[in-house]
């Protein structure tokens, strides 16, 4: 199996994205935001960073990436698509998701290792977990506010799209404390803390983030 | 040279944080009695040619697919005389 990470000018995290996907047993190749094919890949990853410095808003800019066409495509078609942090900020720009992520509501940027429960265990990505289950994998962001209109967050909740919530004090004012969201197929997921800084206990607080990717390699095989 | 002058702001019933930050900062100065300020974007775009129904439709378009996000974001466009 062999995930695609895209880099777009200012991304961060791919790196340790890939690497959480080779440590979950699949392959990661890299793609460019100017590459055109996804070639034989088999599921996609967005990951953290600034891409093109968060200018105008963040991911309004990489949405309209080359590679981005053919990522929402096939994401479209079913594909796995995992947005992280700046990432889901791209998902929710390309209307893939719902919604968008404003600036944290105390303005201030968050960097900590932050208390999850998993709310949805029947996406690609969280078949891992268990309904009710806490983790705790790191928060960093500077925009990571979830907001939405009522309409959206009622049918959010009652359809059970609601992926994953803070624990705690709601630390950046999203509505309902919504840390990530799925779109209806549970194959496009956004989330806006990090699993792939929590895959091993050398450089993580935990090795819960790990779920997510041995996650999309068991929903890939079973294909 | 023409140009056209696209404005976005934040929809009124969303949280501005940055706008509070600054309604926060101004009475510390000493400019007192603001009730509230929303802060927002500001386009100048500049183009050849005369300014046409086309174009001004043509500048809408493009607020709405890049300028302003429509799910917080409103936007209005007028020509800068």
């Amino acid at each position: 199996m062999i995930i695609g990470v895209v880099t777009f000018p200012g991304s961060l995290d791919d790196r340790d994205a890939a690497r959480a996907v080779r440590m979950a047993g699949a392959e990661a190749v890299s793609l460019w935001h100017n590459d055109h094919s996804l070639k034989n890949i088999d599921g996609v990853i967005l990951p953290g960073g600034f891409s093109y410095g968060d200018y105008l808003r963040c991911g309004a800019i990489a949405r309209f990436a080359p590679i981005m066409q053919e990522v929402a495509a096939r994401a479209q078609g079913g594909m796995p698509l995992l947005g992280i942090c700046n990432g889901f900020q791209v998902l929710c720009e390309s209307h893939l998701l719902p919604g968008v992520l404003t600036r944290n509501s105390d303005l201030h940027f968050l960097c900590r290792d932050q208390e999850l429960i998993i709310e949805n265990n029947s996406t690609q990505w969280t078949s891992e977990y268990s309904v009710g289950q806490h983790i705790t994998i790191p928060l960093k962001n500077g925009e990571g506010s979830y907001q939405c209109d009522d309409d959206t967050l009622a049918m959010l909740e009652n359809e059970g799209r609601v992926l994953a919530r803070y624990v705690g004090e709601n630390p950046n004012g999203s509505r309902n404390s919504i840390a990530g969201i799925t779109n209806e197929r549970g194959n496009i997921v956004g989330l806006m803390p990090h699993p792939e800084h929590a895959v091993e206990e050398l450089t993580g607080p935990t090795t819960d983030g790990l779920g997510f990717f041995t996650s999309v390699l068991k929903s890939l095989i079973a294909l | 040279m023409a140009r056209i002058i696209v404005n976005v702001m934040l929809k009124p019933e969303i949280l501005d944080p940055q706008g509070a930050a600054v309604a926060a900062a101004l009475p510390r100065l000493g400019f007192a009695g603001l009730t509230s300020v929303r802060q927002g974007k500001r386009f100048e775009i500049e183009f050849e040619g005369p300014v046409t129904a086309e174009k001004i439709a043509e500048i809408e378009k493009a607020a709405e697919l890049l300028l302003a996000n429509l799910v917080i974001e409103n936007f209005t466009v007028r020509v800068d005389e």
